[in-house]
C-alpha cells in the first residue's frame, strides 16, 4: 500500500458507536427472520402434509380415503385426528366402498450416507408389502439413489411376504436382502449391484420394521376396518 | 484501485451508475470463470440443470439483498464489526430463503439439502459486500449484485447442463438423448463436476487468449 494509507482519515469511533451498529443489525435480522418464518410456516405444513398424503395414496395403491391410527402405551391402536404428533403412527388406506386396502407405515435406517427413511403399504390380510417409497435419503446420486428408482428393485415391493406364523405371534419368515438375481423366496429382498449398501439398508429396515408392526396390526384388524363416515378425506 | 478507495473514504456520490458494474460479473469477472468463488456449491450442487438453476437464483438472491443493506448502512457500521455484521446480514438473508424454497416446494428443498445453508459461507457473497457494497451508492451495488448473481447462475448452468445430459441423458428432466444411449455415472458423481469445471475453464480461457491476441 502506499505512504497515504498511514494518515488516519477519521478519529476512531466509540464503543458506543460499534455497540449500536452491531445491536441495531442484530435486532433487524432478527426481525426478518421472525417475520419471514412466521409467513411461511402455514405453507411449509401443508407441504410437508401433502407430500405424505401423496406417499400414503402411493404405497397403498387403489384407495380413495385414508384414517390415521396410533399405538397408546398400553399397545392398544385408537383412531386418531390426522395431524396430531405421535409416535408409531398406521396410515389406514380404504377404497370407494370404505372396505380397508391395506395400511402406510414409516420406517427408517442407517443407509450409506446418512439414514433413510421410508414408506411402506403393507395388506394385513393378505400379509404382504404392497407398495415401497423413499421419504428422505441423501444417498449418493447415481447409485445409491437407485432405491428410489431401479424399476427391478422396486419389484421388489408389489408382493413381498409378510406371513406370521399360525398364532399371529410372530412372522415366519423375516424379509431379508439378498444380491442381485438370487432371490428365490417371496420375503427375500433383490439387491441392486452398484448400490449395495443402500438396497442391503431397505431390506434390513423392512425387516425390521414388519417384525414389529405385522403381528400387532393383525391383532388389531378390528380397529382398523372400522371406517367412520365423518372423517372421509377426498 | 486507489488508495482511498480502500479505505471506504471515496465520496460515492456523484458517479451515476453504469451498465458496466451489471456486465462485468456476467463475462469480464464472471465469479466462477474467471475469480473461480464459491467453488462448494458450484462442483457441488451442479449434478442437473434443474438444481443448478435453484442455487443459482438462491445465491442471487442472497447477494442482491446483502449488497443492498450493506450498502444502505454502510456509513452506519464502523469498520472494526463491519465484517461481523456482514456475516449477520448474510446469514439473515439465507435463512429467509431457506424458509422460502421449503414453502414453495419441499422436493427442492430435499434436493439441495445442505448447500443451502452453505451459502453463507460463499466467498463471493462476502467479497462482493466487502469489495464492493461497502464503499458504493445503493444504485451501483444493485447492478453489481445483479451482475455477479446472473454470471455464478449462468456459470452454474453451464456445468449442470453439460452433468445432466452426459450423466442422466436429460437437460431439465427432458429426454434429449436416444434411449440406448449408456449414461456416464461419472458425470452426476462429484468427480464429474471437476471434470467438467476444468472444460469450462479450459474454453473461457482460450477465448480470452484468442482476445489478448487479436
Amino acid at each position: 500500500m502506499s505512504t497515504t494509507t498511514s494518515i488516519q482519515p477519521v478519529a476512531q469511533p466509540s464503543s458506543a458507536k460499534m455497540l449500536q451498529a452491531m445491536v441495531g443489525i442484530g435486532l433487524l435480522c432478527a426481525l426478518l427472520i421472525v417475520l419471514t418464518f412466521e409467513g411461511t410456516l402455514p405453507r411449509i405444513e401443508r407441504n410437508k402434509a401433502e407430500a405424505l398424503e401423496k406417499a400414503i395414496f402411493k404405497v397403498v395403491p387403489g384407495i380413495t380415503s385414508k384414517q390415521t391410527f396410533a399405538f397408546d402405551s398400553e399397545n392398544q391402536l385408537s383412531l386418531i385426528a390426522d395431524d396430531t404428533e405421535a409416535d408409531q403412527l398406521v396410515y389406514a388406506g380404504y377404497d370407494e366402498n370404505n372396505q380397508l386396502v391395506g395400511v402406510a407405515i414409516e420406517a427408517s435406517g442407517m443407509g450409506f450416507a446418512d439414514v433413510i427413511r421410508i414408506l411402506y403399504g403393507y395388506d394385513i390380510q393378505q400379509e404382504k408389502i404392497i407398495g415401497f417409497y423413499v421419504l428422505e435419503s441423501k444417498e449418493t446420486p447415481g447409485l445409491g439413489d437407485k432405491i428410489e428408482k431401479d424399476e427391478a428393485f422396486l419389484a421388489n415391493f408389489e408382493a413381498l411376504d409378510v406371513s406370521l406364523t399360525d398364532n399371529k405371534e410372530r412372522v415366519k419368515n423375516k424379509i431379508v436382502p439378498v444380491k442381485q438375481g438370487k432371490k428365490e423366496n417371496p420375503w427375500e429382498v433383490d439387491g441392486i449391484t452398484g448400490a449395495t449398501i443402500s438396497s442391503r439398508a431397505i431390506g434390513e429396515i423392512l425387516g425390521g420394521s414388519t417384525g414389529s408392526w405385522a403381528p400387532r396390526l393383525a391383532k388389531s384388524l378390528e380397529v382398523l376396518t372400522k371406517k367412520e363416515d365423518h372423517n372421509g378425506s377426498e | 484501485m486507489a488508495a482511498n478507495k480502500e479505505l471506504g473514504i471515496t465520496p460515492t456520490a456523484g458517479a451515476a451508475p453504469s451498465t458496466d458494474e451489471f456486465i462485468k460479473g456476467l463475462w469480464r469477472d464472471n465469479p466462477v470463470f474467471v475469480q473461480v468463488l464459491g467453488m462448494c456449491p458450484v462442483l457441488a450442487v451442479s449434478n442437473t440443470a434443474e438444481n443448478a438453476l435453484a442455487m443459482g437464483l438462491a445465491t442471487a438472491f442472497v447477494l442482491l439483498m446483502s449488497n443492498i443493506l450493506v450498502s444502505i448502512l454502510r456509513d452506519f457500521i464502523p469498520k472494526q464489526v463491519r465484517i461481523a455484521s456482514y456475516i449477520l446480514i448474510i446469514a439473515t438473508f439465507v435463512t429467509i430463503t431457506d424458509y422460502v424454497i421449503q414453502a414453495i416446494s419441499v422436493d427442492l428443498h430435499k434436493s439441495l439439502g445442505a448447500f443451502i445453508s452453505l451459502i453463507v459461507v460463499n466467498c463471493l457473497i462476502l467479497s462482493r459486500a466487502e469489495a464492493f457494497a461497502s464503499k458504493n451508492t445503493v444504485g451501483k451495488s444493485i447492478l453489481d449484485a445483479a451482475g455477479m448473481g446472473v454470471g455464478f447462475t449462468f456459470a452454474l448452468l453451464c456445468l449442470g447442463a453439460v452433468r445432466e445430459l452426459f450423466g442422466n441423458g436429460t437437460i431439465f428432466g427432458l429426454g434429449v438423448l436416444p434411449d440406448n444411449f449408456q449414461e456416464w455415472i461419472v458425470m452426476i458423481l462429484p468427480a464429474g463436476g471437476f471434470f467438467t469445471l476444468a472444460l469450462w475453464l479450459l474454453i473461457f480461457n482460450v477465448m480470452e487468449a484468442r482476445k489478448a491476441k487479436t
